[in-house]
């Protein structure tokens, strides 16, 4: 494994991370037609946050990350469709619901490591989309499920057209995320999670509860995957079997690794430019732009290890290095 | 009573012809897997460029059956080897993401190829008319090329064995999966095995393709449609041996068919309730050495 | 990193704050189709459909209008990214018509968002029987599964009498299914056995297998067109069911043209019920098989798709003529309610005033060898201008 990131001893917020809540805020004034998608973008941060815990700070390995946002999704479609319209109450549930679903399969599948887990991520992805697919009666399998309107969030501010009530949701929730793993990660918490990833059976060796650590963040991380596909569902009120398919989790792998992972940023900066990318290739040539992207990917593997931050960070230790 | 044997016979039937190609397309991908530890998941793609290879020689260049099959197999093998020098040698050290990282990529970029060279639409499939109708024994029709894809994958089956236990490069394949130092160290120059065995891998994912274009109809998005099979066959089976993905490859083509056959409405539940039985009793699966 | 971090998104500030700024005399048509994923192959017809329409009728417009396609990719059965796709056409583009889409789900997703904008929506294929409810700005030129699938019960109730049904699992398969079954039960026949097979099968021979141990007269089959529909025919002609005596029947979907030539002998003498068929001798079906073989190679023949998106275009052009380029959304939708024409490749279509869906003839076909080629073959008119029996069984009271 070649991680830059883990665990950091000064938990002190620097000034540059609030850049990317003034470029959010200033996104939602200077550009209001790009809000739909700017929605989409931090739903998929919050998803990609997520995994960042389970794969760049514990080193879990996972293909069936959608399994938990597709539960987060369903929970918010069919409470929704058959229970309330009202969004918190809705979000809440999802969350929690995914995130028992985490620790139900996480007690199971944590237990083994390498290609079992990964193989067992992926079958419990399959295992939910099956489900969702043949329990039409809740879910409308193939169809979808539809036909919701959600209730304006608090009784005040109605979800429109053109997104902005959506995209503000998603802010608050992508800051709260946000906010509560950057916590995790500086705690001694998120030390021994690193710690777990270089070398779990030293961790073992230290007397750290290793398999207990790692139900936790799981957990964690399911509920906030949970999350993010409620926020999809209420978003654009339509829940697809796709948000649990293992394309979805190899695709999130995909940006998270390209914004370089175990680093909290990453997961913001790799959902960002592979989406941008995608809208602009799927722009220019919409039969080809997976061309585009797979090339990316592949120069990103050859090149530069690390991802887009790890460029960053070699580019400015070249560039100190040379003033100094 | 009849009617249940006779609808026992189908579904052991066409569970084998579907397992056997499940094994032929998967079974590159154990050993790659097991001897190199690289996680291939652009596997499919071999695959899918065997079946291209093929359907092109036939429908274009008018090639008989046994030519373009041949041909598949021999493309892909060297095209691999290519590729195989090139790109994944490079990331025999890197982790396991990047590797997850960059066969997606590979995936993503053969997709776009296959559609800009052949268009979305699947490939239409000749077979020869010898290969055509249906054989009569035990008194039922059997589909004659079904029945072809089972013998010839059980004779592939049978010269794989023979090759990796019988054979000098089967012993250096062998130790090499047990310890590449120690095998390294003794003077088997395991780059050239690596490229050789990986080549190997894809020619006989380019046959399984090719064969198989039939039953998994060869269309762009072939790697991605099909993976999770193919990785479901290699991690039941275990890494790194021929038995294993032998027998799961047959397990899975005989329950998937079953179900298919007798229980339509649990789809592909099955498949996945029972690979993840598996694994957990197992989790180096059926015939892999224990999990570390 | 925190400097990159800024470039890039002062980048991704910099490419989004560039506004389209549409001319008064340019419309703006938004197309959903899919271009990548399972679904490419139906998504491409539509895509060649349109294509062709634009590119022959420029000249049809009002002096200085002038329409401007805006294309999007759901990649296949994609509810919430079509919605998406859907919702930033409208906030983004400013388009003014939107059509396209293949899946149901989709088109299911996007309906309601166009009452909310209020931007017309003509269905190019998505054929699930209620979307046009979802919304007044729905209207639809493609078809129901109902409208071919139960008058081919009713007929095929008069020659066979067990029939097994074998459907795609998604809406538009469950309403072949119910279609096709009321008609032939009604008609005194016997359905003795219904499968619904995953969207993502693409090995048919162990539910065909169950089929032929059953021995029906007739199956009943429905795939989404494409590649599903060629691996159950596949596995019919494996299976040998021709020689035991089992019908091969179907809503048009299970012989497109496009694909037709894929399925090989297999398919000859299936019967089909459906509006449309390249091998039709009408004129205005010449003419267009004609340039569809002109611009995308001699061999392709447009399949139905392609000619729900042909219509669609005609559609919107006509409402563009009509209202001389100045498009007002309520004013379209009374103008759409009073569309006919006699030019559609498959002739006749009107769409019904009061559900704005399609009414249309129905064939039916079987498949024969013409010139060498396979080719679905109208035998006899089922139906004229007929409108969804779905909606005429569940008339709101």
């Amino acid at each position: 494994m070649t991680h830059s990131g883990g665990y950091v001893a000064d938990p002190r917020f620097r000034a540059i991370e609030w850049l990317p809540w003034l470029l959010a805020l200033l996104c939602f004034f200077v550009a209001p037609s790009y809000l739909p998608l700017g929605s989409y973008v931090l739903t998929m941060i919050i998803f990609a946050l997520s995994l960042d815990l389970v794969v760049g700070y514990a080193g879990i390995i996972t293909l069936g990350h959608s399994a938990y946002f597709g539960a987060g999704a369903y929970i918010a479609g069919i409470f929704a469709a058959r229970v309330s319209t009202e969004p918190l109450t809705g979000l809440a549930i999802s969350t929690v619901g995914a995130g028992l679903l985490g620790l139900l399969t996480g007690v199971v599948i944590l237990r083994t490591r390498g290609l079992a887990l990964l193989m067992l991520t992926l079958a419990i992805t399959s295992l939910c989309l099956e489900f969702a697919n043949k329990a039409t009666g809740w879910t409308g399998g193939a169809d979808g499920l539809g036909g919701f309107a959600i209730q304006p969030i608090l009784g005040l501010f109605k979800f429109d057209l053109f997104g902005k009530t959506a995209y503000l949701y998603c802010l608050v929730f992508l800051f709260a995320s946000w906010w509560l793993v950057r916590r995790m990660v500086y705690s001694p918490f998120g030390a021994s999670l690193t710690g777990i990833r270089e070398n779990d059976v030293r961790m073992n060796a230290v007397g750290a509860p290793v398999y207990m650590r790692l139900v936790v963040s799981y957990t964690i991380s399911a509920a906030l995957a949970g999350l993010a596909g409620a926020l999809l569902t209420q978003t654009t009120q339509y829940v697809g079997l796709k948000v649990l398919g293992f394309e979805l989790s190899g695709e999130l792998l995909v940006m998270l690794i390209l914004g370089g992972i175990g680093r909290i940023y990453g997961a913001f900066v790799g959902p960002l430019v592979y989406l941008l990318a995608q809208d602009y290739l799927a722009k220019q040539f919409p039969e080809y732009w997976y061309f585009g992207i797979g090339m990316i990917l592949v120069l990103v593997v050859m090149f530069v290890r690390g991802g887009i931050l790890g460029i960053v960070d070699a580019g400015i230790a070249k560039w100190r290095g040379a003033s100094a | 009573m009849q009617d249940f044997l006779s609808s026992l016979v189908s579904v052991a039937f066409h569970g084998l012809a579907y397992g056997m190609i499940l094994y032929v397309i998967s079974v590159g991908l154990s050993v790659t897997m097991g001897l190199m530890g690289f996680a291939n998941l652009a596997h499919g793609v071999f695959a899918m460029a065997g079946g291209y290879v093929m359907l092109t020689a036939i429908n274009s260049q008018g090639a008989p059956f046994p030519l373009a099959v041949a041909g598949a197999f021999v493309a892909v093998a060297l095209g691999s080897m290519v590729l195989e020098r090139l790109l994944y040698a490079r990331l025999y050290t890197a982790g396991e993401l990047e590797q997850v990282l960059f066969t997606i990529g590979l995936i993503f970029m053969a997709v776009a190829v296959a559609r800009l060279i052949y268009g979305a639409l699947p490939q239409p499939v000749h077979l020869p008319e010898y290969m055509k109708g249906q054989l009569r024994f035990l008194g039922r029709d059997f589909p004659t090329y079904r029945v072809f894809l089972i013998l010839f994958s059980i004779a592939i089956a049978a010269l794989l064995w023979f090759g990796v236990e019988r054979t000098r490069w089967g012993a250096m394949v062998r130790a090499a999966v047990d310890n590449r130092a120690m095998a390294q160290s003794v003077g088997v120059n395991t780059t050239r095995l690596f490229t050789l065995t990986f080549s190997l891998g894809s020619g006989l994912a380019a046959l399984g393709g090719a064969l198989g274009a039939d039953i998994i109809a060869i269309q762009p998005t072939y790697p991605f449609e099909h993976l999770v099979y193919f990785l479901i066959v290699v991690a039941v089976g275990g890494l790194g041996t021929l038995r294993g993905p032998f027998v799961a490859a047959l397990l899975i083509g005989v329950a998937d068919t079953a179900c298919k056959y007798w229980i339509p409405e649990l789809g592909a539940f099955f498949i996945f309730a029972a690979t993840i039985g598996i694994l957990l009793w197992r989790p180096g699966g059926l015939y892999g050495r224990a999990a570390t | 990193m925190n400097i990159g971090k800024a470039a890039v998104l002062a980048a991704a500030i910099a490419s989004l704050a560039i506004a389209v700024n549409a001319s008064a005399q340019t419309i703006k048509v938004g197309v959903i189709t899919t271009y990548s994923g399972p679904g490419a192959a139906q998504g491409d017809q539509l895509d060649k459909g349109f294509k062709l329409y634009l590119k022959l009728n420029a000249d049809k417009l009002p002096a200085g209008v002038k329409v401007e396609p805006v294309f999007r990719d759901d990649t296949g059965a994609n509810p919430d990214a079509a919605r998406r796709l859907a919702q930033e056409l409208i906030v983004r583009d400013k388009v003014q018509f939107l059509t396209g889409v293949v899946w149901t789900p989709n088109a299911a997703a996007i309906a309601p968002l166009t009452a909310e904008a209020k931007v017309p929506f003509v269905i190019a294929n998505a054929a699930g029987v209620t979307i046009p409810l979802a919304s007044p700005y729905v209207a639809r030129v493609s078809f129901t599964l109902w409208q071919a699938s139960y008058p081919l019960g009713q007929w095929a109730a008069k020659k066979f009498k067990r029939a097994y049904t074998v459907v795609s699992d998604f809406a538009p398969g469950h309403e072949a299914e119910e279609g096709f079954i009321k008609g032939f039960k009604e008609g005194g026949g016997q359905i003795i056995g219904s499968a619904r097979v995953p969207m993502t099968a693409t090995d048919f021979i162990p539910y065909m297998q169950r089929v032929k141990d059953a021995k029906p007269d007739v199956l009943f089959a429905f795939n989404p067109a494409g590649k599903q529909a060629t691996a159950q025919m596949k596995a019919y002609a494996d299976l040998g069911m021709q020689k035991t005596g089992i019908k091969y029947v179907g809503p048009g979907d299970i012989t497109t043209d496009e694909e037709l030539q894929n399925m090989g002998d297999a398919a000859l003498g299936v019967l089909t019920v459906h509006h449309y068929s390249a091998a039709a001798t009408r004129p205005a079906n010449k003419a267009f098989v004609a340039a569809y073989k002109k611009e995308y190679g001699e061999k392709l023949n447009p399949g139905f798709m392609a000619v729900g998106a042909w219509d669609a275009m005609d559609l919107i052009f006509q409402l563009i003529r009509d209202q001389k380029g100045k498009i007002e959304p309520d004013k379209t939708m009374e103008l759409v309610k009073k569309y006919k024409t006699a030019n559609s490749p498959r002739g006749q279509i009107v769409i019904d005033p009061e559900t704005r869906d399609v009414m249309q003839n129905e064939y039916l076909r079987e498949v024969r060898k013409v010139g060498g080629a396979l080719a679905n073959v109208e035998i006899e008119t089922v139906g004229t201008l007929i409108k969804d029996p779905w909606k005429v069984f569940n008339k709101k009271k």
